[in-house]
C-alpha cells in the first residue's frame, strides 16, 4: 500500500491540495482536521529537533489532537446547551484500538453528576439477607477484586436512525452510546456471600445516589450473581465521578443504565420494584401499542467507524474498520459488504475478541469510484446475527426508541462523500 | 484472563464462611435498623413501603403549582419538562404519547418516583402528606382519581392505571418465571 492511501479515509476540505492536506495530516487519524499547517513535502521539511516542555505530573493530549465528545439530549436533539444535555456520545470515528479512553467513554446522567466525598460515601447491603451490612470505599478495597473489559451501552444507542436517516450524523451521533473500558472491583457473589442473602430472595433493587436515586430492579439469574460487580476502578485509576465515583455496579452485557453509578443501596426481595425506569422509561414500544418489558440485554451490534459519516474517500485503497460487540457473549465474526449487503467479505478481528467486550474490525478494500453502500453484521459465538434494518422494523417498529441494533449502513456518493442512510 | 484471581476469591470465600465468621465480618459493619429505616424509601407495586399519611387532590394542586408547574407545565401537560397528561389511545399510533395517564402501569411508582427525584433542584424535599397529595392530583389530571379523591399507602396500591396491561415481560428475565424457578 502507498503510505498516502489510509488518510483518505478522512474529511478533505475542498481548497486543500491532496498532497497538502495529506501531509498537513500525517500525524494520524486521531487528529483534528488542521488545514493551516503546511505539510512535510521532503524530509527537509521535517522541523528540527530541539528541547521539549517541562515533565509534567498529569499528561495532556497533543495540541494537535482535538478528540471531544458531544454533549446530546434526545434523537434529532444536537448543537444544545450542556445543560440540557442528557447524555455524552464518544467520538468513535476518531479512535482506534478495542479500548475506550477513559475521558471519552461515554456519558448519561439522570440528575448531572454528583460530587461524593469517598470519606462519607457508604453502600447498604439489606433486605432479604440474614446481616444487613454497611460496606465504606476503604471495605471495598480490601476485599478480593478481579478486573474485567466490558463494553457499556446505553439502550439509546442508535435511537437517531428509528425513523429516519439524517445525512448530516456522524458515528459520534449513531453510535456514540457504547464504549468498552476495563473495570475493577468486587464480584457480587462475594457481597452476597458476607450478608447471607436469602436464597429465595430472586430480585434485587439497585440505587444510586444521585439527585434523582436511579434505581433498577435486577433478576439474579446464574449469569448475573456469576458476573456483576461492584466497580471502583475504572482503566486503572479510581471510577470519574461521570462513570460513578465512588463505586458503581457493573453489569457485563445488560443496559447501561442497569449499571447504577454511585451505587449506595443493594436489596434483596422476590419481585421487581417496577420502578419509573423499568417502566415508564426503558421499555420498549411495539407497533401494536404493547411495551416489551425487562429487555435487559444488549444485543448484538457493530458498526464501520472508519470511513463514516461525514468523511469524504478517494478512489483507489481505502481500509474499512470499526467495531462490534454483543450482551450475549464474544463476537464470533463480521462481515463487511461494500455492495450495498448484496455479497458479504469476512472482516479480521483484532485480538483480544472478549465476551462482552468491544472488538475492533477490518478489511482493505478497493473502491472503484462509484456510489455505493457499505454496511457491517455481526455475529457472536451464541449464534445472534445482527439484524437487517428491513427485518428488524418488521419485529420492533420504529416507536421503541431503545435497543436499537439494526446494521448501519453508508453511502457514498460519486465524489467519495460518505453519509448516514437507512438500508 | 479475567477471572485470574478466582482460586484466591474461592479460598477468601471458604476461609471466611467457613472457618471464621468473624473475619468475613471484618468487611463492613453491622447496619442498625434505625439507619436502615432512613434509606428504606423503595415502594413495590404491592404498596408494600408505602410510609403512613395521606393527601387529596385539592392539596395536591396547590403542592404542584408550587413545585412542579414550571417544568411540568401548570395542569401536567408539559414544558421543558415531561408531558403527565393525557395521550390515551395514542400508543399503537405513530407519534405515541407516553404519560402518567397513558403509559404508566402503576400507581405506586409514581409515588416512589415523586418522593425519591422530584422535585429536581431539592429532591426528597416533599412532606408524605404533599407527595401523596400531588400524586392524587396528577392522577385526577389523568381522570384516574375523582377530584374529591385522597390518597394514602391502602388506596394507592388499589387504583388501576390504564395501561397496566400495557407491558410483555421479556421471557428471559419474566418475574413469573422467576418465581416459579426458586
Amino acid at each position: 500500500m502507498t503510505s498516502k492511501a489510509p488518510i483518505d479515509l478522512l474529511p478533505r476540505p475542498a481548497n486543500v491540495s491532496r498532497r497538502g492536506f495529506v501531509g498537513g495530516l500525517s500525524a494520524g487519524i486521531l487528529g483534528a482536521v488542521a488545514t493551516e499547517a503546511a505539510g512535510a513535502e521532503t524530509l527537509a521539511d521535517v522541523p528540527d529537533r530541539g528541547p521539549g516542555a517541562d515533565l509534567s505530573a498529569h499528561s495532556e493530549r497533543s495540541r494537535f489532537a482535538k478528540i471531544d465528545r458531544i454533549p446530546e439530549a434526545g434523537p434529532g436533539k444536537r448543537n444544545i446547551d450542556p445543560g440540557n444535555a442528557i447524555n455524552s456520545k464518544t467520538p468513535h470515528q476518531k479512535l482506534v484500538g478495542n479500548i475506550t479512553p477513559t475521558d471519552l467513554h461515554y456519558e448519561r446522567s439522570h440528575s448531572g453528576v454528583p460530587d461524593l466525598d469517598p470519606a462519607q460515601h457508604r453502600l447498604l447491603i439489606h433486605g432479604m439477607v440474614q446481616k444487613p451490612l454497611v460496606f465504606s470505599v476503604e471495605d471495598l478495597k480490601r476485599m478480593p477484586s478481579i478486573s474485567r473489559v466490558v463494553f457499556i451501552e446505553c439502550t439509546g444507542n442508535g435511537w437517531e436512525n428509528w425513523k429516519k436517516a439524517d445525512p448530516e450524523l456522524t458515528v459520534q451521533n449513531t453510535h456514540g452510546l457504547v464504549s468498552t473500558n476495563e473495570w475493577t472491583g468486587v464480584p457480587l457473589k462475594f457481597l452476597i456471600d458476607l450478608v447471607s442473602r436469602d436464597k429465595s430472595s430472586s430480585w434485587m433493587l439497585a440505587e444510586g445516589g444521585d439527585g434523582a436515586g436511579v434505581d433498577r430492579s435486577i433478576p439474579l439469574t446464574d449469569e448475573i450473581v456469576n458476573e456483576a460487580f461492584v466497580a471502583y476502578g475504572q482503566n486503572g485509576e479510581p471510577l470519574r465521578p461521570a462513570h460513578g465515583f465512588p463505586m458503581r455496579l457493573v453489569m457485563p452485557g445488560f443496559e447501561g443504565n442497569l449499571n447504577i453509578k454511585w451505587l449506595r443501596r443493594l436489596k434483596f426481595g422476590n419481585q421487581p420494584w417496577m420502578t419509573r425506569w423499568e417502566t415508564a422509561r426503558y421499555t420498549q414500544l411495539l407497533a401494536n401499542g404493547k411495551a416489551r418489558q425487562f429487555q435487559l440485554r444488549m444485543e448484538t451490534n457493530s458498526v464501520i467507524t472508519q470511513p463514516s459519516g461525514m468523511m469524504q474517500i478517494q478512489p483507489g485503497y481505502n481500509r474499512i474498520s470499526g467495531l462490534a460487540w454483543s450482551g450475549h457473549g464474544r463476537i464470533a465474526s463480521v462481515e463487511i459488504s461494500t455492495d450495498g449487503a448484496k455479497t458479504w467479505t469476512q472482516a479480521q478481528l483484532s485480538n483480544p475478541v472478549l465476551p462482552k467486550a468491544q472488538v475492533r474490525f477490518q478489511m482493505d478494500w478497493v473502491w472503484d469510484g462509484k456510489p455505493t453502500r457499505i454496511v457491517s453484521r455481526s455475529t457472536d459465538d451464541k449464534g445472534n446475527v445482527q439484524p437487517d434494518r428491513q427485518s428488524f422494523i418488521a419485529a420492533m417498529g420504529t416507536n421503541a426508541l431503545f435497543h436499537y441494533n439494526a446494521q448501519q449502513t453508508w453511502s457514498i456518493d460519486e465524489a467519495g462523500r460518505v453519509r448516514n442512510v437507512l438500508a | 484472563m479475567y477471572w485470574h484471581n478466582k482460586r484466591l476469591l474461592a479460598g477468601m470465600l471458604t476461609f471466611g464462611l467457613l472457618a471464621s465468621p468473624a473475619l468475613a465480618f471484618d468487611f463492613g459493619r453491622r447496619a442498625t435498623p434505625d439507619e436502615i429505616k432512613l434509606w428504606d424509601i423503595d415502594v413495590g407495586p404491592d404498596g408494600k413501603g408505602l410510609p403512613d399519611g395521606s393527601g387529596t387532590v385539592a392539596q395536591g394542586k396547590q403542592v404542584f403549582s408550587d413545585n412542579c408547574a414550571a417544568c411540568h407545565g401548570d395542569n401536567g401537560q408539559g414544558g421543558i419538562k415531561d408531558r403527565l397528561v393525557g395521550g390515551q389511545g395514542t400508543l399503537a399510533s405513530d407519534m405515541p404519547v407516553k404519560t402518567v395517564g397513558s403509559f404508566w402501569p402503576y400507581a405506586t411508582t409514581l409515588f416512589d418516583y415523586i418522593h425519591r427525584a422530584m422535585p429536581y433542584p431539592t429532591p426528597g424535599s416533599l412532606s408524605t402528606d404533599d407527595t401523596y397529595a400531588v400524586t392524587a392530583y396528577i392522577l385526577s389530571l389523568n381522570g384516574i382519581v375523582p377530584a374529591d379523591g385522597k390518597l394514602d399507602k391502602a388506596s394507592l396500591p388499589k387504583v388501576r392505571m390504564p395501561n397496566r396491561d400495557g407491558f410483555v415481560p421479556e421471557p428471559e428475565f419474566d418475574p413469573a418465571r422467576l418465581a416459579r424457578k426458586k
